[in-house]
């Protein structure tokens, strides 16, 4: 059993590398993760993330760089660390041809605990599957197995929950539920959660702190509060014609600060006290507008953060 | 590691495709047996055309220990793939049920869970020979009674005394035994390389069946080769039916006519079964996980 701080940062990664042949999946990232943290961790498509998470997990062997959790190195200390963490990677895919319960109580076992019968139906209670405990998990639907799988990877206790896309599959009543059972490991359980998921409004309702990676390399890190800052703000613009304001706005000094136009909207990034300003030149250059809208959503953060058109780095609290 | 040969033992016998392995040989070998018994006459006629005009035998020669060597030359051809059918899938079948990847989240030793499925895997091929031998020797002794076991060699006849015999296949089974471990093995160590079943068991039976007809051409080229392959060596359970005879060429009771043949190939087998899990366990622990 390692014993640890409950202030310290949990995860610490530095200069984490992994390369696949010539491709570099991870590339020199470090973040770190604070106990009681909700950590979301976000990237498009083929942005590291899983591959980050299955180095955290043991799973995929770093090419270089250090990875640290609980305060011990992840190399040396493997099985005592593993011991502190549930996870659940991608699909939560168990054994088809056993029951609920027999999956349970299987990985209970090889997770280092004592199965009672107690500790399992109160497990698959609190993932809404007791009244399916001993049906084969081949009869139930993707978001049964989901909820197995959140079950398995929670049935031993542990510190630090790390959860891949845990609403993949899910009906919207299946996404609250996760969404709620997270907020109750972070604010009542008190455990550390990792999470990566592209429902960037879920993430949005839950982190605490935020990692945005592309190309296996950091972007942004930091607290919800200090990315989602109101001085900087994305501006969603619905005009008569896009391509002559689109003209006005690449001929002006705001040229950098346009952003690709999305689902037919001009989008440009600017700090709050800009905008009269940009809304008078727009004005002034006879651009017949619509609607000027802010926006402060994760997903237009992420969106901005992504295309290229701002490298925020770290924050620090 | 006993916890978790437990669990994979679960896993194994849970799982109805383990089953039909038994039913397999259980309807493979009642189809022999009923056959026997009911054109069994003919069959020994048969057999005994070359001989029957220099010899004349009293006693049953279709008694339970010839037919369970009848089946024992059958099934020992087929059972690989009924071997194959489970050893081949223990990792690959968790890689493509995308279970593998939980099982290594666990707080487990990779080397501790490849042990514990190959054990399992060889405790599979044991209970499976286990059942071969109650089917095909037990039953068959039950069925068809007891005698001396006849045996026509290509250019001589053995006849083992019915007090001689049941050791004999009592050594027969431990080194077919072998054999199948051997084939669990093969089967275990091409199970990493795969994501689906299906291309480890094709894999492993390929491998035999190649090995095989090396290990049976006389070419010289193979003939080079022939003492290393482990498919040469899966037959030698026969030798524990040749004996020594005597001066008036009486056979000598309790005798084995070349246990050195047996010994070195129950150590080339014993080879390739370190060699094959061997490199498993390196591969495994190196691997990255990404099904």
């Amino acid at each position: 059993m390692l014993l640890y701080n409950s202030m310290q940062q949990i995860v610490k990664v530095s200069q984490l590398t992994k390369q696949f042949n010539n491709l570099t999946a991870v590339n020199q990232l470090s973040f770190s993760v604070e106990s009681g943290d909700v950590y979301g961790f976000l990237g498009q498509n083929g942005a590291g993330k899983s591959t980050t998470i299955r180095m955290l997990l043991t799973l995929i062997t770093p090419t270089s760089g250090e990875i640290s959790i609980f305060g011990y190195d992840l190399n040396k200390h493997r099985k005592e660390i593993l011991q502190q963490i549930g996870a659940v990677i991608e699909k939560p895919d168990v054994y088809k041809y056993l029951s609920a319960y027999e999956n349970l109580k299987l990985f209970a076992k090889l997770s280092g605990v004592k199965p009672t019968n107690k500790l399992l139906m109160d497990q698959l209670e609190m993932v809404g599957l007791a009244s399916r405990a001993h049906d084969t998990v081949k009869t139930f639907s993707q978001g049964m197995k989901q909820r197995l799988g959140i079950g398995i990877a929670l049935v031993h206790n542990p510190q630090l929950i790390i959860l891949d896309e845990p609403t993949n599959g899910l009906d919207p009543q299946g996404i609250a539920d996760i969404r709620n059972l997270i907020l109750i490991l972070s604010r009542e359980m008190k455990k550390t959660v990792i999470v990566s998921s592209h429902l960037l409004n879920e993430i949005e309702q839950i982190a605490t702190r935020i990692l945005i990676i592309d190309k296996g390399q950091k972007l942004v890190e930091g607290s919800s509060a200090e990315l989602f800052n109101d001085q900087q703000t994305i501006l969603q613009i619905s005009v008569a014609n896009n391509e002559s304001a689109i003209q006005t706005i690449q001929s002006s000094n705001w040229a950098n600060n346009l952003l690709p136009e999305r689902d037919g909207q001009i989008m440009v990034g600017l700090n709050k006290e800009d905008i009269p300003n940009f809304n008078r030149m727009l004005a002034a250059s006879g651009v017949d507008i619509y609607s000027l809208q802010a926006r402060h959503s994760l997903e237009d953060y992420f969106l901005q953060v992504t295309a290229g058109k701002q490298h925020v780095g770290t924050f620090t609290n | 590691m006993w916890e978790h040969l437990q669990i994979e033992l679960y896993k194994v016998f849970k799982r109805p495709r383990t089953y039909l392995s038994f039913a397999a040989i259980t309807a493979l070998i009642g189809v022999i047996q009923l056959g026997l018994l009911v054109d069994g006459k003919e069959y020994a006629d048969f057999v005994m055309a070359d001989f029957a005009n220099s010899f004349s035998v009293d006693g049953k020669i279709l008694n339970g220990y010839f037919i369970c060597y009848v089946i024992l030359q059958l099934l020992l051809v087929h059972v690989p793939l009924l071997i194959a059918l489970i050893a081949a899938d223990m990792i690959s079948g968790e890689a493509n049920m995308g279970t593998l990847r939980i099982l290594l989240t666990k707080p487990q030793s990779r080397t501790s869970i490849v042990m514990a499925k190959f054990i399992a895997s060889v405790i599979y091929t044991l209970l499976l020979l286990i059942w071969i031998a109650i089917m095909g020797l037990f039953l068959s002794m039950l069925i068809f009674g007891t005698d001396d076991l006849f045996l026509m060699k290509s250019s001589y006849v053995v006849i083992v005394k019915e007090s001689d015999v049941f050791w004999r296949y009592a050594g027969a089974f431990c080194f077919a035994a072998l054999a199948m471990v051997t084939v669990a093995a093969l089967g275990f160590f091409l199970s990493f390389f795969a994501e689906n079943s299906i291309g480890p068991i094709v894999a492993t039976m390929s491998v035999i069946i190649v090995c095989t007809i090396l290990s049976t051409m006389n070419i010289p080229l193979f003939n080079l080769i022939k003492p290393y392959l482990f498919t040469t060596h899966m037959i030698t359970w026969k030798e524990f039916f040749d004996f020594k005879v005597n001066d008036a060429n009486e056979a000598i009771i309790g005798s084995i006519q070349y246990p050195d043949k047996i010994i070195r190939s129950a150590t080339v087998l014993a080879v390739h079964i370190v060699l094959f899990v061997g490199s498993a366990v390196l591969l495994f622990r190196k691997k990255d996980i990404l099904s």
